[in-house]
Order: structure tokens, then C-alpha cells, then sequence
């Protein structure tokens, strides 16, 4: 199978543009924390003039996040370029927090400005769109969850009425009509709002509103202990449950400056490599499934379940949810064990590779695949979308390979990568992904390290933090930890990739036909839950 | 073509029988009762709505699993619809976040009487990981009558199907 190796990573250099800013006096160096390249802190005002630099420098944006430290709040966010990763905070005052936006460069800034918004009444004052992002009528407008002084359990009573007014924008002009989906949809699928406006067949644009499985997962994670925080990183987004734990572990890890043993490192990557081909199998079907091609879901859904069988085995888990703890991982594998995953990996890999070439040369299916719902790379890259849709989109961004982290670090990872951005290419690049994944627990397996499964996390004496970044199935996974003396959660915030694919999708939707929005929508893929928090 | 056909019959019929660690018969027999049951009370087919008030997602992947060929759900008369006019059960996941409060309990209003509504999952069931909060009410429970609760985070696919079929003999 051919594929495409340009080495066409994220082009900016992050020491560069430290370097710039240093020089023109914009930024101090901080500390990196542990996993990052750099740290710089910026005037509030210079926020979105830094984004600016740096989008000229060709750093991707992954995110923003807020911390409330009274009496202020701090903001942060992450930036990627082809050297590692570039934190920017600033602090702004709890009762004025207002700074500049950095939307202007990074489009992808967008909605996470807006859930600051809601969430910690940070203002962003040239941000073009006021809208509420998070908030519907859960909590009042002018209250901020996580804010300090908000309480857990809210200061409603009573029902929660529907959120019917959100303003979307209208549309005029003659034959343009609008459909408004969800938040229950027609299949077995998360909640969300999709508002269409078409003509005749063809969407002229689709709009997202998301937040309806806001749960409060950032609030909730405040005082818990470790393994508390694993349990609900898990639960994040429960298709990516070794992603988001991992992430999550290993920001509290960094932070705790715990060292996690090598065989647990492996056995988190075997873990994590099999979510991912578990989720690339059943979606594969699911896409084919979304134009009518029955025999590819019938056989990947197949395949899907006896990986997660074969998980239920050897690790007690269908979804492999809480197999990876602070300070380790809570399995184990031993000689049989490892000779059964080897078999059952060969004759996965069989399937795959007599499977896949059907679908990808079968005529009658590619022809509702290929040329449907193109995502261009050069908007590809100014989403910063990452996973399978930036690498079908020639965004080939990877963790795994453009940012190790152990085991990773000593293994070789292919990234397939095409131009296209196509629901074929999608389809093509999960495929792939699927073989080359199962190629990397094939090494972890030939070479287990032998050793401790776990080891302690003891109470750091301190407020720590520390950042997790994992390259989960869907993408690069982020976790933010910070913990107090006494080991307890201060702060927790992890970010899906779905809140860069999400804005990819209204993107890539453009000029599709409204028939074609499931099988383009299953070809994103973004988590609702893992969005909505 | 005819690589799919040749896969199609390599690949055979994988449908299981209801398998029971303690006794094969007990599963035969729970899986003609439901189909008796079905029969009888629903008219050979019983339409499941699935509501996610808030899941992690984890509930709904089990909820596809038990569609797969190993499952297969259709073959009991049991097949999951596309509106809750058609349904007789709403099978709900997640604790009830606040934002999807409404949807849900005008989702159960659209459903026709009588109907049931199965909690699945620990979320739904208990409140499970996430609990009660200011942006969750709790458990199903606190927002609709339910009928049963299937636990576990997520169900696996035969505990799904028991927590079904237990239901349908209870009704
Ligand atoms: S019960 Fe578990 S799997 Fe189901 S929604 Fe809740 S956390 Fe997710």
C-alpha cells in the first residue's frame, strides 16, 4: 500500500519565535514545564498580537484554557511548532479580566474564547462573535462555574428550560431554507445541534451548537485525588478512555516528577494503540455503512469486536476504561498472554489487509467517498485540526512522532499522509493507522520491559502542574493538571481534539448535499461529550 | 464482486446463541422467552429509542456492539428507531445533564403510551462518575420514571440484552 511520507511537519519553529519575542521585548521565559519546549508570559493586551507572530512564524494552535487564582485569572494556551510545544499564559484581574482575542490568527481559538467566556467571565474584547458557547440556561447569565467562589452544585433550583433562543445567524436569498437537527438525533449518537441552510440539496453552510452534554467535568475533578482524576479522564470522552487517561496521568505525573516504570510505558501504548484501531475498525464500517455498503460494516464491526473481546480478556475491559492509573498502568501481560496478542494481532492484520484494498478500490463505494466533503490543507492548517483529519488533509502533525513521549520515543512511527482531505482519504488514513498500530505493539510486544507495573505518587509538599500531551486516536490530546500539597485537584482541564475538528466539519461541509452529512460526519468523528466537558 | 462474495462465505455465520458462564440451557431459554415475551406483549417487535442525556459516549459504542453480528439484537424483534413516535422503550445513557433536561422529557412525552424507559449504564442509572452538579441532575430517576436499570460503565453487550430481557419478563 502506498504512502505518502512528505515531511511536511508543522513548519514553525517555537525556539525561533521565543527568540523573537524575547528580542522585541514582548514576552519573559518562564520555566517550560516538563514536556514543553517553552514558556513565556505576555501582556494581556499583546495576546492576540502574540497569536499573530507566532501564525506567521507557522506554529499550529491547540489551545486555551483558564485557571481562577484569586485574584486573578490565568490564562494559558498551547502552541505547537516542528521543535515541541510553546505555552503562553497571561493573567488578567478577576474583576476587569479582559484581553485581546486571538482569533484573528488562529480561527480554531474561536469557540474555546467563548467557553472562557462562560465558564470563567474572561472577556475577550475584539473576539468578532459575542455569542454564549457552553451556556445555555443551565446556569445564569453573569455566573461562572469555574470561578472559585462558584459553588459545585450550581445556584438553580428547579428545571432547566430549553435553550431555544440561541441567535444563529439567518440566511436570505431565494430557495434558501433552513434545517434545524438535533440535539436528539436520528441514530445511536451524542446530542448536539446542527442548523443547516440549503438550497435545493446542497448546504450552503451548517453551524454547529454544542454543550448540551455539558456535565461539569472540570468543576467535578476540583478536590479529587489521583485516582479519582484517572476515573474521570476515562469518562472525558468514553471512546478515547486511554487517551484522556493517559493524558491526565501523565500531567500529574510531570508535575509530581514521578518517573512511571517502562513496562507500564509499554503497556499504556499497547492499551492506547488498540483504542485506536478498535475506533478506526468500527467507524470504518460505520462510514461505509452511511452510503449503503452494508458488507464493510458487517465485517469491520466484526473486527471491532474481537479486539474488544480480546480487551475483556487480557485486560478486563471492553473499552479498556481505568487501565491506566496515576504512577502506572493496571495491567499486565505475561508470556501466553503476549503470544495470544501476537496471534490475535497477525490474524487482525490478515483481515485488515485483505479488507481494506476491497473498500479502497470498490468502485461503486468510492465514488461517493472520494471528492466528498474536502477539507483543503491550507484550512486544514489554519483550524490546527490533527488525528486522521489534518493527515488527510496533508496536516501530519503526530505526538508519537514530532513530540515523543516513552515508549514512543524509541519506536518508529510511520504517519500516512495525504493532499486530498476527501471522506476517502479519511477512510484511507484510518486503514492505515490500523496496520501501522498494529505494526508498533508488535515491537512493544517482541521487547516488554521487565519491571514495576506502578509506582507511588506521594503528596507533592506544594502546589504543582504539570501538562499531559498524548497523540490519542482522534488526535493530539491534551490534559492540564495542577494539584495542591496535598495531592488534591485544583485544576483539571483536558482538551479533546474534537474541539478542532468540530469547526473542521462546518468547514469541510460546504457545498456537500445535505443526504451526504452523515457519512461526512462520521468521517470527523468529534466527540460531543469530550467537547461539551 | 466476487472477492466480497467469497469473503461473505469465508466469513459464515458468526451469530451466538445467548452464551451463560453457568448453564447453556438457561440461555436458550432466556432468549426464546424474549422472543415469546416480544411476541406476545409488543407484537413480535419491540422499537427502542436511545436518548443520550449525557453520556460519555462509552454506553452508546456497547449499544452499537450489540447490533454487530455477534449480537445481532434484530433477531429477538428488538431494533432501535429513528423517532420516539415509533418507540416503546426509551433507552437512556448519562446522567441527565441540565442543557439536555428538556430534550429528554419532551423525547419521553413524544413517545407513545404505554412506554418504558431503561436507564443504561451507571450514569444513567445512579449517577455513576459525574453525579449530581450544577450542570447535572443525577440519575434518569430524577427526571422520568424508570422502569429498569441495566448497571455498569459501560454495560457490555449480554449485560444490555439480560437487563432487556428481564424487563420484558417483568412487564
Ligand atoms: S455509565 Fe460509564 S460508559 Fe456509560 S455514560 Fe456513564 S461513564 Fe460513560
Amino acid at each position: 500500500m502506498s504512502r505518502v511520507q512528505t515531511v511536511d511537519v508543522t513548519a514553525g519553529r517555537v525556539a525561533e519565535l521565543v527568540g523573537r519575542l524575547a528580542e522585541a521585548d514582548l514576552a519573559e521565559t518562564l520555566d517550560p514545564l516538563p514536556g514543553l519546549k517553552a514558556r513565556l508570559r505576555v501582556a494581556a493586551g499583546n495576546w492576540g498580537q502574540i497569536a499573530d507572530i507566532a501564525a506567521r512564524q507557522g506554529l499550529r494552535w491547540s489551545a486555551v484554557w483558564g485557571d481562577h487564582r484569586p485574584p486573578q485569572i490565568l490564562i494559558r494556551s498551547l502552541l505547537f511548532g516542528c521543535d515541541g510545544h510553546l505555552l503562553l499564559e497571561t493573567a488578567v484581574d478577576q474583576a476587569l479580566p479582559e484581553l485581546t482575542s486571538q482569533v484573528g490568527a488562529y480561527i480554531a481559538a474561536d469557540r474555546p474564547e467563548r467557553a472562557l467566556q462562560d465558564m470563567f467571565g474572561v472577556r475577550f474584547i475584539d473576539h468578532p462573535d459575542r455569542r454564549r458557547w457552553l451556556r445555555h440556561q443551565g446556569w445564569a447569565e453573569g455566573d461562572y462555574p469555574l470561578r472559585v467562589d462558584f459553588p459545585v452544585a450550581g445556584r438553580r433550583s428547579g428545571a432547566t428550560p430549553p435553550d431555544c433562543n440561541y441567535p444563529f445567524p439567518a440566511v436570505a436569498g431565494e430557495g434558501v431554507y433552513e434545517i434545524p437537527v438535533g440535539p436528539v438525533h436520528a441514530g445511536i449518537i451524542e446530542p448536539g445541534h446542527f442548523r443547516f441552510q440549503a438550497v435545493g440539496e446542497t448546504i450552503l453552510r451548517m453551524e454547529e451548537h454544542l454543550g448540551y452534554v455539558h456535565k461539569g467535568i472540570e468543576k467535578i475533578a476540583v478536590g479529587r485525588d489521583l485516582s479519582g482524576l484517572a476515573r474521570l479522564a476515562c469518562r472525558v470522552s468514553g471512546d478515547s478512555a486511554v487517551a484522556h487517561g493517559w493524558a491526565a496521568c501523565q500531567a500529574a505525573e510531570r508535575a509530581l516528577q514521578v518517573e512511571v516504570p517502562p513496562r507500564a510505558q509499554a503497556l499504556r501504548a499497547i492499551l492506547a494503540e488498540r483504542e485506536r484501531i478498535a475506533n478506526h475498525l468500527g467507524d470504518i464500517g460505520a462510514i461505509c455503512n452511511d452510503v449503503g455498503f452494508a458488507f464493510a460494516q458487517v465485517q469491520m464491526t466484526r473486527l471491532r469486536e474481537q479486539v474488544q473481546r480480546q480487551n475483556q480478556v487480557l485486560f478486563g475491559h471492553r473499552l479498556l476504561f481505568d487501565r491506566v492509573v496515576p504512577g502506572g498502568a493496571a495491567v499486565d501481560l505475561n508470556a501466553g498472554q503476549i503470544v495470544a496478542m501476537a496471534e490475535e494481532l497477525r490474524r487482525l492484520q490478515t483481515d485488515v489487509e485483505e479488507l481494506l484494498p476491497l473498500l479502497l478500490e470498490y468502485p461503486s463505494l468510492q465514488d461517493r467517498l472520494r471528492g466528498n466533503g474536502i477539507l483543503p490543507p491550507d484550512q486544514a492548517w489554519r483550524i490546527g485540526v490533527t488525528g486522521y483529519i489534518g493527515r488527510a488533509s496533508n496536516l501530519q502533525d503526530d505526538l508519537r512522532r514530532d513530540a515523543p513521549y516513552a515508549p514512543y520515543d524509541r519506536l518508529r512511527v510511520e504517519v500516512p499522509a495525504y493532499l486530498e482531505g476527501d471522506v476517502a482519504k479519511r477512510v484511507r488514513v484510518r486503514g492505515e493507522e490500523v496496520l501501522i498500530a498494529i505494526g508498533l505493539i508488535e515491537q512493544l510486544l517482541a521487547d516488554l520491559p521487565d519491571g514495576a507495573l506502578r509506582v507511588d505518587c506521594p503528596a507533592p509538599r506544594g502546589e504543582v502542574e504539570g501538562i499531559g500531551l498524548v497523540e490519542g486516536w482522534r488526535g493530539e490530546t491534551v490534559a492540564y493538571v495542577r494539584l495542591s500539597a496535598e495531592g488534591r485537584v485544583l485544576r483539571y482541564f483536558p482538551r479533546d481534539p474534537s474541539w478542532l475538528s468540530w469547526p473542521a466539519l462546518e468547514v469541510l461541509l460546504a457545498d456537500v448535499i445535505v443526504p451526504d452529512f452523515p457519512v461526512n460526519n462520521k468521517s470527523v468523528n468529534g466527540s460531543y461529550s469530550g467537547h461539551d466537558l | 464482486m466476487f472477492r466480497i462474495f467469497d469473503r461473505i462465505r469465508r466469513t459464515g455465520k458468526l451469530t451466538e446463541p445467548l452464551p451463560d458462564a453457568d448453564a447453556e440451557a438457561e440461555a436458550v431459554e432466556l432468549e426464546e422467552a424474549c422472543q415469546r415475551e416480544i411476541a406476545r406483549k409488543f407484537g413480535h417487535s419491540l422499537a427502542i429509542r436511545m436518548v443520550d442525556a449525557g453520556s460519555c459516549n462509552g454506553c452508546e459504542l456497547e449499544m452499537h456492539a450489540v447490533n454487530n453480528s455477534f449480537y445481532d439484537i434484530e433477531r429477538f424483534g428488538i431494533h432501535f428507531v429513528a423517532s420516539p413516535r415509533h418507540a416503546d422503550l426509551l433507552l437512556v445513557t448519562g446522567v441527565v445533564s441540565k442543557h439536555m433536561e428538556e430534550a429528554l422529557k419532551r423525547t419521553y412525552a413524544a413517545t407513545p403510551s404505554p412506554k418504558l424507559v431503561v436507564a443504561m449504564g451507571d450514569c444513567a442509572g445512579c449517577g455513576g462518575e459525574f453525579g449530581k452538579s450544577y450542570a447535572s441532575c443525577g440519575p434518569v430517576s430524577a427526571v422520568l420514571p424508570v422502569d429498569a436499570v441495566i448497571p455498569g460503565c459501560p454495560p457490555a453487550p449480554l449485560q444490555l440484552l439480560r437487563g432487556l430481557l428481564d424487563l420484558l419478563q417483568r412487564v
